[in-house]
């Protein structure tokens, strides 16, 4: 029965035109982000002249490349326009996937819930045929054009939008949030002078209200988008909430990125309109993708049977990754043990003030750290609350104070964190060596108790 | 079609509608920043600068009475204006801006220990600069203590140095050159402030990081962290040498039982600016106190102003448990300055961290001190 309904599904289709028409939303976004980034200078910034970076756990040969960093950048973008016009499309997503992820590696300061989505659906598109239609590769070749291709296809990208709202929602589901209006009555009142609703930003009311309205939203707003009654509705939501947020907050361009990418939840006719519009502003004879023919993947195939478990292994996964935090002791939002790579989006204000010591095995000197040496101010102070960045960051000053002569240097720190409105309290143990201890997925626990509960998800 | 083209519509207005990030988030918090400047410059700033200037002017009178007539009686009358006017200066070393900036009026004015054996070829050569980087260490406050208490042990053999000494004539000028140069640096920073700076200052009251509010917050705490914390207590405690205590980087070290009186006001000028309180009254204006209330800050279901204020006076009761002189509290039982130093580190904690996050406001000065 349910090998039936398996069955059935894998073999439903839907319309070519809606992963075409993502694909060429997803592509454009890409190069403007890509463009946008390099404009503001932020390669050189970011990249470029800090002369330390914070790497992942495991990735510490992603570094970046200096001047070539800009190549990166260059191919990023290039592949990013050949995915939008469907051009050697297998190859550009590839591609794009490699240099973006590439890109997100070499400094995790940088980090934002947005840009691991962005590789996310990236990598999910490598194995979808979104170069079906409309793309400069069914144009040019029949044999890549089709006029339907397995729902499934769509389906995984719609699941993965939806997972990214639901998660965020669950996220927000906790007594900071629900119970304290923290951290949007910290944050809220900061935008007093924006017009119209300036002033009742700090009304406690409000920021109550917005909690409770964005958590309801992020946990509904998926649902609303499947169902075909409610989509409309749902996508006049999107555009409101994310004009809100995008006013509110300096979030990049977060809020473009997911309001488009809601249009998938639209009917096939809808990317059809919008596709075939597009065309005929660049003079391009639509009537050349029309073809009856569909996209079938063949399951005996050994390879294809792979993909498909792989992918949805790959999809079970991300339901699973972002519940991790269980497996750790203490509270995630002060450890950030599991907090990365799990859609906790705008939760925390948090900030730290963290002063190195440097003292000399043998003749006991002690000396301060000035962190601007070596960080940058955006460095600085996100390394100031996280606690693998310390710890990265003290073995760096480890090896570079044992360099200039120091005998096996002990790295201690005076460290104080302040989370959602909190009194600040001591963070990392001042008594802890930090160069004697390693980067793990275990606790960590030289991390002081948060002595406090946040409850919820 | 006609949705779509309300779909493409609503596309539109969000790009329209929002405005570019970019990496910084301005800060719109609708507090009147102008209110802040100007009770600051006001009430705080010009007046506190204004008793520090009477304080270095009878300085300055008893130096030329005992330069006349050096003897014990002008001896003393010259200590004590000295020890009113180090007193007074303990209120003006949290602005470091405008002028005072520019001149490295707080780089001159308090370097201590002093470099005595510096100050004794300076007075034998007859020859210095007080302008030069090099001479700082040579001048200012602590150097006046060198030259009106610790020359020699006993008060007759100072006197020897202004009359029957072969320099004599060389260390009565240095004693007016000292003053001078002290006297001048600060007329020049009051007829700053009293002139276009004060304009200046008010009106830039944005949040910016060169806002006067930004860099007068990163002022003050950048004061009260190194030269309070860190000069006064730390650095001769021996919190930045592993335990190794420094006696003789103490403040007033060669007067000896003032130490622990200059840290006291220092304190209270650190506490009053936080409350906004008058130089001249008891009124309290516009401060980081009010700001921060004004944000509502509430911390552990306290507002973190009345938090910082707990801290102040618990700052007090421990600072009164230390000797007058620091030299003989730090061999007597270091401890006690050392629980002195964690109590103000605490505000630190509180104004580094808990204040500035509150009024979004980075730390742009680097932590060096000790390195």
């Amino acid at each position: 029965m349910l090998n039936k309904t398996i069955h059935n599904y894998i073999n439903r289709t839907s319309q070519a035109s809606t992963l075409a028409f993502f694909r060429l939303a997803f592509g454009l976004m890409m190069l403007f982000s890509i463009v946008r980034f390099v404009s503001y200078g932020w390669v050189d910034k970011f990249y470029i002249q800090p002369k330390f970076h914070f790497t992942y756990f495991g990735f510490d040969w992603v570094k970046p490349l200096g001047d070539f960093t800009y190549v990166l950048f260059f191919i990023c973008g290039l592949s990013a326009f050949m995915v939008a016009i469907g051009y050697k499309y297998k190859v550009s997503i590839i591609l794009f996937f490699l240099s973006f992820t590439y890109i997100e590696l070499m400094d995790k300061t940088t980090y934002l819930n947005h840009y691991y989505f962005i590789s996310i659906v990236s990598f999910l598109l490598i194995f979808l045929p979104a170069n079906a239609t409309f793309s400069f590769d069914a144009y040019k070749n029949e044999k890549y054009r089709f006029k339907e291709v397995p729902k499934w296809t769509v389906d995984v990208l719609k699941l993965m939008l939806a997972i990214v709202y639901f998660y965020a929602g669950l996220a927000k589901l906790n007594s900071d949030w629900l119970f304290d209006a923290m951290p949007l009555k910290i944050w809220l009142p900061n935008q007093s002078n924006i017009p119209l609703i300036g002033n009742l930003l700090h009304e406690n009311w409000v920021q109550y209200a917005f909690c409770w309205a964005g958590a309801l939203y992020d946990l509904v707003i998926p649902f609303l988008l499947f169902n075909k009654k409610t989509r409309k509705f749902a996508f006049l939501l999107v555009v409101v909430f994310h004009i809100l947020t995008k006013v509110l907050f300096p979030i990049g361009i977060f809020p473009y990125v997911m309001i488009i990418s809601s249009l998938i939840f639209f009917d096939a006719s809808f990317h059809n309109k919008v596709l075939t519009f597009i065309s005929k502003i660049f003079n391009i004879k639509a009537s050349v993708f029309n073809t009856s023919t569909i996209y079938k993947i063949d399951f005996s195939s050994r390879i294809n049977a792979l993909k498909i478990s792989f992918l949805a292994f790959f999809m079970a996964f991300q339901l699973a990754f972002p519940f991790r935090y269980l497996l750790y002791p203490d509270e995630l939002f002060w450890t950030e043990e599991g907090f990365r790579f799990s859609w906790r989006v705008m939760l925390m204000e948090k900030a730290g003030y963290t002063q190195f010591y440097i003292t000399d095995s043998k003749t006991n000197q002690k000396i301060f750290v000035d962190n601007s040496k070596f960080l940058t101010s955006f460095q600085e102070k996100q390394m100031s609350f996280q606690p693998d960045f310390i710890l990265q960051y003290a073995h760096f000053l480890h090896d570079y104070y044992q360099k200039t002569g120091y005998n096996d240097p002990k790295v201690t720190v005076d460290s104080y964190v302040a989370l959602n409105g909190r009194l600040s309290k001591r963070y990392i143990d001042p008594k802890v060596d930090l160069a004697k201890e390693y980067e793990s997925f275990q606790h960590k626990t030289w991390i002081l108790p948060f002595n406090d509960e946040i409850k919820g998800f | 079609m006609k949705k779509y083209l309300f779909l493409i519509g609503l596309i539109t207005i969000v790009f329209a509608c929002s405005s570019e990030d970019g990496s910084s988030s301005s800060s719109g918090d609708n507090y009147n920043r102008t209110a802040l400047l100007t009770n600051w410059v006001d009430n705080i700033i010009i007046p506190r600068y204004e008793n520090l200037q009477g304080k270095v002017s009878t300085l300055k009178t008893a130096i030329s009475i005992f330069n006349a007539t050096p003897n014990q009686t002008n001896l003393d009358a010259l200590r004590t204006t000295w020890l009113e006017s180090y007193k007074a200066y303990q209120y003006v070393g949290f602005f470091n801006i405008g002028k005072a900036e520019e001149i490295n009026f707080f780089s001159k004015s308090n370097v201590y220990p002093t470099n005595a054996s510096g100050i004794d070829t300076n007075i034998s050569s007859g020859t210095y600069d007080f302008q030069l980087l090099s001479q700082y260490s040579k001048q200012g406050f602590p150097a006046l203590d060198y030259m009106i208490n610790g020359l020699a042990e006993t008060d007759v053999e100072i006197i020897n140095f202004y009359t029957t000494n072969t320099y004599a004539a060389n260390y009565k000028q240095y004693l007016t050159d000292l003053i001078t140069a002290l006297e001048s640096d600060i007329n020049a920073i009051l007829n700053d402030w009293n002139g276009g700076y004060r304009a200046t200052f008010i009106a830039s009251n944005g949040n910016s990081v060169s806002s006067s509010t930004n860099r007068m917050v990163n002022s003050f705490v950048k004061y009260f962290e190194k030269d309070i914390r860190a000069g006064k207590i730390g650095i001769p405690a021996g919190v930045y040498s592993s335990g190794t205590t420094f006696p003789d980087k103490t403040e007033a070290y060669y007067k000896n039982d003032f130490s622990k009186i200059l840290l006291n006001e220092a304190v209270k000028g650190a506490k009053d600016f936080f409350n906004g309180k008058y130089f001249s009254s008891a009124t309290e204006g516009e401060s980081l106190k009010s700001y921060l209330n004004f944000l509502n800050t509430v911390r552990d279901g306290q507002n973190l102003s009345s938090i910082i204020n707990n801290q102040f006076t618990t700052i007090n009761s421990t600072n009164a448990l230390l000797n007058d002189s620091f030299e003989t509290q730090i061999s007597s039982n270091n401890t006690a300055m050392l629980n002195s130093f964690d109590a103000l580190q605490q505000n630190v904690v509180y104004f580094k961290l808990d204040m500035m996050q509150a009024f979004n406001i980075t730390v742009d000065y680097v932590d060096a001190d000790g390195d």
